[in-house]
């Protein structure tokens, strides 16, 4: 009796999962077809092939033309150095900050803690303006330093390793350790970090997420195209060659990628991390 | 039993030193800084003159302005009528107990989130492409009469803006909206269940309270969010506000008037009215969830 009335439960799931898949099959479809097929088949072109396709005209063309007249490799690369660079950097800062914040007594704890709080509505476009004349002043328009220093201390970071650090690194562990006669770094990197680990996961993977896929900071500090990152060139691309849809297709799908693969491999971590902030506040 | 040494004072100081010199660099001195750009006319990042009130001024008579804070108004409407109720319905659907396959499909839901914004934009400005795309395509086939040169991105800027919207991001927020449900107690639905209450009135009267706080939470998120959109309509519509602006937003207006104008002085007057709106959408949320807190 309950099997059946879950029926159409998995009809509504099925239906909104085609929905949610079909724009990503057609991106990938679209990057394995010449120009020719894209404009006579949806997805895969169609011929007398197994499952009536015609699985002979699929075709890598679009990739050997990306890597061979664009500068997709370097791209990749900037993308890989700028996202893995500030998504450490922000994770050792950020778990840092909060230890500093959550475990320790010093007089202007409360203060820092409100500042921290508050720079959470912050919004970031009005940053934009005011940012972008500094870096000016400080020389660093046009270079990754620009791009990196500024990401490295999101106060959201902060917060979030401040609130997970209250809860699960007990006092008593971190005095025992004192009494052994730990230095202050050891316990930090030997006690703390090893017990906040699905934090560290879940924030590496969100400001990796965050740096692979930044446009709008890239397109405003960075001049040459050498040092663009994916999000940029694959734009520049489309406004040359915007007819050109497999090119196209298979530049985003090999920008989408990696972090598809990146997120199957820290799944649990990511989805615990997201929602724990939620879930208590 | 020894007593631990108390840790040295500098101890926490240099743990927090990293993120104090650059949020103090990089966050405080900009925000401080564009509270006097706000009061300044500039012309690119090297002069500037001190102008009062002018830019606010000029942006309360700036008919591009209105125009941007009315699309950004229609987006926001989007995402919390139309997302987030598709967002709690996937949660609610994925929360039936005795369901199979519930970490396929809720890794089905999330995977558009893991596509970067810009990437989604440049995918649905071709899926919404007049002759080739997709959805005029997939519309013909359906219904012969359908005009498969239908330009959405011409007729229906902000209509194609919030489809998008809702594709990427209906699947994260239902991840909120899951965690929330797991509080609702299984045992007060089957017993409502077996008073005779109906799906709807368990809804309203057992779950909605229960996931209010998380709601409220993630409405306020979403706000935040929708006010700030710019890469996906600035993408999907091709590096551009679309015709006659019909998909200009209050942070794209930022971009122009900062980066193409190059008067950082009148965008960051755009960016500060853009913070007292989002303050003020923050403490209107604090303040109802407090009063329903007594």
């Amino acid at each position: 009796m309950r099997r059946f009335a879950l029926i159409p439960v998995y009809a509504a799931l099925v239906f909104f999962a085609a929905l949610t898949l079909v724009p990503l099959v057609w991106m990938a479809t679209s990057a394995l077809k010449d120009q020719q097929d894209f404009f006579t088949s949806f997805f895969l072109p169609r011929g007398d092939g197994f499952l009536g396709i015609a699985w002979d005209r699929i075709t890598l063309v679009n990739f050997t033309r990306l890597f061979r007249d664009f500068p997709i490799g370097r791209a990749l690369f900037n993308s890989f150095f700028f996202a893995t660079v500030t998504s450490s950097g922000a994770t050792l800062a950020c778990a840092m900050g909060g230890y500093a914040l959550a475990k320790y007594r010093f007089k202007a704890r409360r203060t820092l803690a409100i500042l921290v709080l508050g720079a959470l509505i912050i919004p970031a476009p009005l940053l934009i303006a005011p940012s972008y004349q500094l870096l000016w002043q400080l020389g660093f328009l046009n270079s990754y330093s620009g791009l990196i220093l500024p990401a490295i201390a999101p106060a959201f970071g902060v917060f979030l390793f401040r609130q997970s650090m209250l809860n699960s690194v007990p006092a008593e562990l971190l005095e025992s350790a004192r009494i052994d006669g730990a230095g202050e770094f050891r316990i930090f990197f030997l006690i703390v970090i090893p017990l906040v680990r699905p934090m560290i996961g879940a924030f590496l993977l969100i400001t990796f997420l965050g740096a692979w896929n930044n446009f709008i900071g890239p397109q405003i500090i960075l001049q040459q195209p050498e040092v663009f990152p994916l999000s940029v060139t694959i734009n520049n691309l489309r406004g040359i060659y915007s007819t050109d849809y497999g090119l196209i297709m298979s530049g985003t799908l090999i920008s989408v990628a990696p972090v598809m693969c990146l997120f199957l491999l820290l799944q649990k971590e990511f989805i615990s991390g997201l929602t724990s902030g939620a879930v208590k506040g | 039993m020894k007593s631990a040494p108390p840790n040295p004072r500098w101890a926490p100081w240099v743990f927090i030193a990293p993120f104090l010199v650059l949020f103090a660099t990089f966050t405080l001195w900009p925000l401080v800084q564009s509270l006097l750009l706000a009061f300044s006319q500039t012309f690119g990042p090297k002069r500037s003159a001190f102008v009062g009130f002018d830019n606010f001024a000029f942006l309360l008579r700036d008919p591009l302005f209105w125009q941007a804070l009315r699309n950004t108004l229609v987006y926001t409407a989007g995402s919390v009528f139309i997302q987030l109720p598709i967002a709690l319905m996937l949660a609610l659907l994925l929360n039936r107990p005795g369901l199979r396959g519930r970490a396929m499909f809720r890794l089905i839901f999330f995977a558009p989130s893991l596509v970067g914004l810009v990437f989604v934009a440049m995918v649905f400005a071709l899926l919404f492409q007049s002759r080739t795309g997709l959805v005029n395509a997939g519309l013909h086939s359906l219904f012969s009469g359908w005009d498969p040169e239908f330009a959405w991105l011409d007729q229906h800027v902000m209509g194609s803006l919030i489809v998008a919207s809702v594709w990427l991001y209906a699947g994260f927020n239902m991840i909120y909206f899951l965690a929330a449900l797991q509080n609702v107690s299984r045992e007060l639905l089957e017993a409502a269940e077996l008073d005779g209450a109906g799906p709807w009135s368990r809804f309203r009267h057992i779950v909605l309270p229960e996931i209010q706080p998380v709601a409220g939470f993630v409405v306020l998120l979403s706000v935040i969010g929708s006010f700030q959109a710019f890469e996906l309509p600035y993408v999907l519509l091709n590096n551009s506000a679309g015709p006659d602006n019909r998909g200009l937003t209050i942070v794209m207006y930022l971009y122009q008037t900062g980066f193409l104008t190059g008067d950082l002085g009148y965008a960051s007057a755009i960016g500060w009215i853009l913070g007292l709106i989002l303050a003020g959408a923050a403490l209107l949320q604090i303040r109802s969830t407090r009063r329903e807190e007594t």
